[in-house]
């Protein structure tokens, strides 16, 4: 029993790993409808980035900042050159930038910080914490841990954000219609690059903490495709539905990465294993079925 | 009413650039050696490439500073495939009328890639080198005649890695447990029936945990391992997945020194990331790291030394993938003057001849220290029913900054192994339709 | 001047129905049709027709597979690569285990195997709209490759999961050389293209306009949901299986299952969005564009930056490239969200007008 719950606490603690990913998708849809498939490229632009500033010997407060100043600059930059060109076009063509704008990154991040694998040092090892392994023989992580300390702050202050700051309010008003936010004034451009920005700087953090799991590389732009069956399962627009989502998906990923494969072996000849890859968007697909818009979306009503 | 026709214009000028270049495609090449290079610098695994590319690279360098070939220079050209198949294939069928002449071995460094162009490059009468990779059933040259999965393969290192084992534990693994974990691709599953066929041998229990594309969170698979309480671990990763594997048995107190991984899992690029993780993991490996084997040395006095180096970041020299470039450009080099020999010195090769260096090839350790390559691969000595040639790897071990060797060349089990692919070749010729050539008529006719 | 269709007068419903009611397009096809028949195979060099010809033609017919889907039906599928699969494992599967199976059946079958696939796989849009749905495809996209990977009954027990197919021989004669290959895609993809753009002017396509347009507004006239959405899958996968087959039978002649990657699913939707969405010449332009694109950057490039003595390294170069093509997506998005195809709509109407304008 004790390896069931081992199972089910590395899988809820490696779920909030994908909601940090999941946050940045829910920030830029929630303010733009714009489901954004760079954010993936993003994580790797920021860590690359800091990796990138190390390297030159910045120490690493330094080399955040710089990080962050980055991802502004580029939150700017692609809201001024791409965005606000594409303003009222259908949600698929903004869709099909932000592949293009991922490709932009991907060639563009390693030719100003290099493409070697580097390892990342933020001064948490991953290591099992020795009171629960000796008390329950349960492996619970201490990098885990902080992560999802780390989660859990940066949640509580975008929620603080979004609902008690003026700027806060404004992202509110132009997710919920852009016209009218512009027509009482609110400057939607302004808003965009800000939310991109925020969405930088959630891609910084996940970018750290990915970097210091995995090691800085190009494979952090994949941590996008952990986080996009999250982001259905939690809908679209809802931060809180990323972190329930995320947990939902960790822990059921490994539940049945553990226990599925072995009834499949005594079904088929074969080796079932390895079914992380689709698991989630299969679940989160079962899921949609029963809700269609998520567990936290909003409901959506067609009109004729 | 503006704005629409500078559109157009745009459109037109682009689609017209496109197609004024796919056109002026590939010119003729003079009478050098001609080696086609479908590299990959970018995507996930750009920085392997880079580095083995680098070290090719400089190594042909090297031999056109050093007056050539007997005299032939060498020429190249480099494609970027991404890792990608189509892509790959692509870049072939674009250098083809260039190497058609004088075809040096082509080199893809991606085992998709050659499967797709195995009967290609057959058709096309090109040899196709695969070090270490590829469809390595090609190992049977008689349904192959023109891939060479050279110096060994998949299956070998495998059995290699058992046989390295098995003499750790006193001469037997009966009753050891040994996870295999891999990445579930073509590539992960290869060494599968070999390590069935050796622990039906050895009497160990071979337990195979598969990690999905591409990796980058194994935390089910090594609560698993840490259940099955393993004596050994045995990892055929690639990219992320290898430097995921030692943090997260780092995370499940999985020791490092109890896990081996193939070649491909055993480079600076898969153990730095990976920090203190790494310290004490072992992987199989068919070259040697370090500079201070003398034909490195030699590289970096003379083509850095003129500034002609192919890598802007010498810090890659000497590491495992740039030495196993200079080690594949090395074996083709030579397979080149192997058909010199016999087809005339001082003339670049047609792809046949190549070919039949490279069917012919004899890398002593004599030659090898002549080349002040001593060590760096093993001796390859191939024929046309064994296009592998050697077999042999070496187990090195990380020591938190470099890679130090363990053992000496250790040779898998032949005997066990070869008989594999035979019949999955055999099977394979019969698929397609080809008729096998008789190796044991044309050992005897020569 | 030469495109003017004044005193072109239908006096038959047949004429007024025809694909191409204008007599100068007539002439422009038959025209493009001579070139790819006769003019092309006539002077193409082998590089043209294996890399570039035949991937083309196989890209413009999956391309067209989810344009049905996509532009026409208005479901957006990002499991384009994983339905090519299904075709060319099923394509594979026919020819090597049934004895004398003819490839063209083989084909047809791969392509009614895919379709089957793909009903199963479009049963959540029923419930799911828009990127919901999008996501959900996904699941489609590792699903079918895992299952590919998994199951060594799919790849005849291939201990590595890749295939090797046998060549492609009709009626006794062997399409062996470049060109004869080429000729069979183009007259398969032609055939499919005509019947898809038939298919598009039907009932049944104008049906699949209307669940795109709005599908409650569509239930409310009379169209049924469930059978129109389903029905599009199912043609939808129906080409891409059976340009999957070709892809593994007439390009790469070995694959693997990891090859029909999400990359490829998302190069797919690249060409039907830079092509034009709901436009069956947009599959063609699309896909030539987005195949040619990244050669000719290939070729320009290193020349470009040796020319000017840039001091690039290959890898810089090869960032660029990326860079240079993430960019020129962006680009024709913003300036052309319609795609090439409008491009030649509005060619078209100048081209009525000139040279007098007013």
């Amino acid at each position: 029993m004790s390896f069931f719950f081992e199972v089910l606490i590395g899988g809820l603690l490696a779920g909030i790993m994908y909601s940090l990913v999941a946050l940045g998708f829910v920030l830029i849809y929630k303010a733009s409808g714009v489901l954004n498939f760079a954010q993936g490229a993003m994580v790797y632009f920021a860590a690359l980035a800091v990796v990138g500033f190390m390297d030159k010997g910045a120490p690493l407060w330094l080399a955040l900042i710089l990080g962050f100043v980055v991802m502004t600059l580029f939150g700017i930059a692609t809201e001024k050159f791409v965005l606000r060109k594409m303003v009222n076009q259908p949600p698929i063509a903004l869709f099909m930038a932000t592949i293009g704008l991922s490709f932009f990154i991907e060639g563009l991040a390693p030719m100003l910080f290099g493409n070697d694998v580097r390892p990342l040092d933020i001064g948490l090892v991953d290591e099992p914490i020795p009171a629960i392994l000796d008390a329950f023989n349960i492996v619970v992580s201490r990098f885990d841990l902080a992560a999802a300390g780390i989660a859990a702050l940066l949640v509580a202050v975008l929620a603080l954000f979004f609902q008690y700051t003026r700027v806060g309010r404004a992202l509110r008003a132009v997710a919920d219609d852009h016209q009218a936010a512009l027509s009482i004034g609110i400057p939607l451009q302004h808003i965009w690059a800000l939310v991109w920005t925020v969405a930088g700087f959630v891609a910084l953090v996940s970018g750290m903490l990915w970097g210091a799991r995995n090691g800085v590389q190009f494979a952090l732009t994949f941590t996008a495709l952990k986080a996009l069956p999250v982001l259905i399962l939690g809908g679209f627009t809802s931060v809180p539905g990323a972190i329930v989502g995320g947990l939902i998906i960790g822990a059921s990923e490994k539940l049945a990465e553990i226990y599925i494969p072995p009834v499949m072996q005594s079904m088929f000849e074969g080796n079932f294993g390895g079914i992380e890859g689709w698991f989630p968007y299969v679940m989160a697909l079962l899921f949609l079925l029963v809700r269609p818009e998520g567990l936290f979306g909003e409901k959506h009503i067609d009109r004729v | 009413m503006f704005k629409k026709s500078r559109q157009f214009a745009i459109a037109v000028a682009a689609s017209a650039a496109c197609l004024a270049g796919a056109f002026s495609a590939p010119a003729q090449a003079a009478d050098d050696q001609y080696f086609m290079l479908p590299d990959y610098r970018v995507g996930p695994y750009g920085a392997n490439g880079q580095a083995f590319y680098g070290g090719f690279i400089d190594y042909l360098t090297y031999v056109n500073m050093k007056g050539g070939i007997d005299g032939v220079p060498v020429a190249w050209d480099e494609c970027e495939t991404e890792y990608n198949n189509a892509k790959g294939v692509e870049c072939y069928e674009r250098l083809k009328s260039k190497a058609k002449n004088f075809a040096a071995p082509i080199h893809t460094m991606s085992t998709g890639i050659s499967y797709a162009l195995v009967d290609k490059t057959a058709a096309d009468k090109m040899p196709l080198a695969m070090m270490g990779y590829g469809l390595t059933m090609a190992v049977d040259g008689s349904v192959f005649p023109y891939a060479f999965p050279l110096v060994t393969t998949y299956q070998m290192q495998a059995s290699a890695i058992i046989k390295f084992l098995k003499d750790k534990n006193g001469g037997s693994l009966a009753g050891k447990k040994i996870v295999f974990l891999y990445h579930d691709s073509a590539y992960g599953k290869e060494p599968i029936i070999a390590l069935e066929a050796e622990s039906r041998l050895n009497k160990f229990e071979l337990v195979q945990i598969p990690v999905a594309h591409p990796g980058n969170e194994q935390g089910a698979q090594w609560q698993r391992i840490r259940q099955e309480k393993p004596d050994y671990v045995i990892m055929w990763g690639w990219g992320v997945m290898n430097m995921t594997a030692l943090k997260t048995a780092q995370k499940m107190g999985f020791p490092r020194d109890k896990m081996i991984g193939s070649w491909w899992a055993g480079s600076e690029e898969d153990v730095i990331p990976a920090g203190d993780a790494a310290k004490g993991y072992m992987s199989a490996t068919w070259n040697v790291s370090g500079t201070n084997v003398p034909l490195i040395a030699d590289i970096e006095k003379t083509v850095y030394g003129a500034g002609k180096g192919n890598l802007s970041d010498k810090s890659k020299l000497g590491t495992i993938l740039y030495n196993r470039g200079v080690s594949a450009a090395v074996l083709s080099v030579e397979a080149i003057r192997t058909a010199q020999a016999k087809y005339g010195k001082g003339k670049a090769m047609t792809g046949e001849q190549v070919r039949w260096g490279l069917e012919n090839l004899n890398l002593t350790d004599a030659r090898l220290k002549t080349l002040g390559a001593t060590g760096l691969l093993p001796e390859v000595k191939t024929s046309c029913d064994n296009h592998e040639g050697s077999g042999k790897v070496k187990i090195q071990q990380w020591d938190g900054a470099k890679w130090v060797l363990v053992s000496d060349w250790i040779e898998g089990n032949k005997a066990l192994i070869h008989p594999l692919f035979q019949a999955d070749a055999k099977k394979y010729a019969k698929e397609k339709g080809i008729t096998p050539r008789d190796c044991a008529a044309e050992a005897k006719k020569k | 001047m030469f495109y003017r269709e004044t005193g072109q007068f239908k006096t038959t419903y047949a004429a007024d129905q025809q694909i191409f009611p204008i007599r100068q397009d007539r002439i422009g096809i038959l025209l493009l049709l001579a070139v790819a028949f006769v003019g092309i195979p006539l002077f193409a060099s082998e590089y043209w027709f294996t890399a570039i010809l035949v991937p083309f033609l196989i890209f413009a017919l999956a391309a067209l597979g989810l344009n049905i889907l996509t532009g026409y039906a208005g479901q957006l599928s990002l499991g384009s690569a994983a339905f090519m699969a299904v075709g060319a494992y099923a394509a594979y599967n026919f020819q090597v285990r049934v004895e004398g199976m003819p490839v063209l059946v083989s084909f047809l079958l791969a392509g009614l195997t895919s379709a089957a696939v793909g009903i199963l796989f479009g049963l959540p849009s029923l419930r799911i709209k828009g990127f919901y749905l999008a996501v959900a495809t996904l699941a489609a996209q590792f699903f079918i490759v895992w299952c590919l990977t998994k199951f060594p009954y799919l790849s005849n027990d291939s201990s590595s999961g890749v295939i090797s197919v046998p060549g492609v021989t009709i009626l006794g004669f062997a399409f062996d050389t470049p060109r004869s290959n080429y000729l069979l895609v183009l007259s398969l993809v032609l055939l499919l293209a005509l019947a898809a753009k038939n298919l598009v002017r039907s009932s049944t396509g104008r049906a699949w306009m209307a669940v795109r347009d709005m599908d409650v507004a569509a239930e409310v006239i009379g169209i049924r949901l469930m059978h129109t959405k389903l029905l599009a899958f199912a043609v939808s996968s129906f080409y891409c299986g059976v340009a999957g087959a070709l892809y593994a039978f007439c390009y790469l002649g070995s694959v693997e299952p990891d090859g029909f990657s999400l990359d490829m699913s998302f190069k797919i939707l690249f060409m039907i969005i830079v092509g034009g969405v709901g436009s069956i010449l947009g599959s063609f332009l699309g896909a030539a564009f987005i195949l040619l694109l990244p050669i000719f950057l290939d070729i320009s490039l290193p020349a470009v930056a040796s020319l000017l003595h840039l001091p690039f390294d290959n890898a810089t170069v090869s960032h660029i490239q990326l860079m240079v093509f993430g960019a020129l997506i962006m680009f024709f998005l913003v300036v052309e969200p319609h795609g090439l195809a409008r491009l030649w709509q509005i060619a078209k109407e100048k081209l009525r007008l000139w040279p007098f304008p007013h």
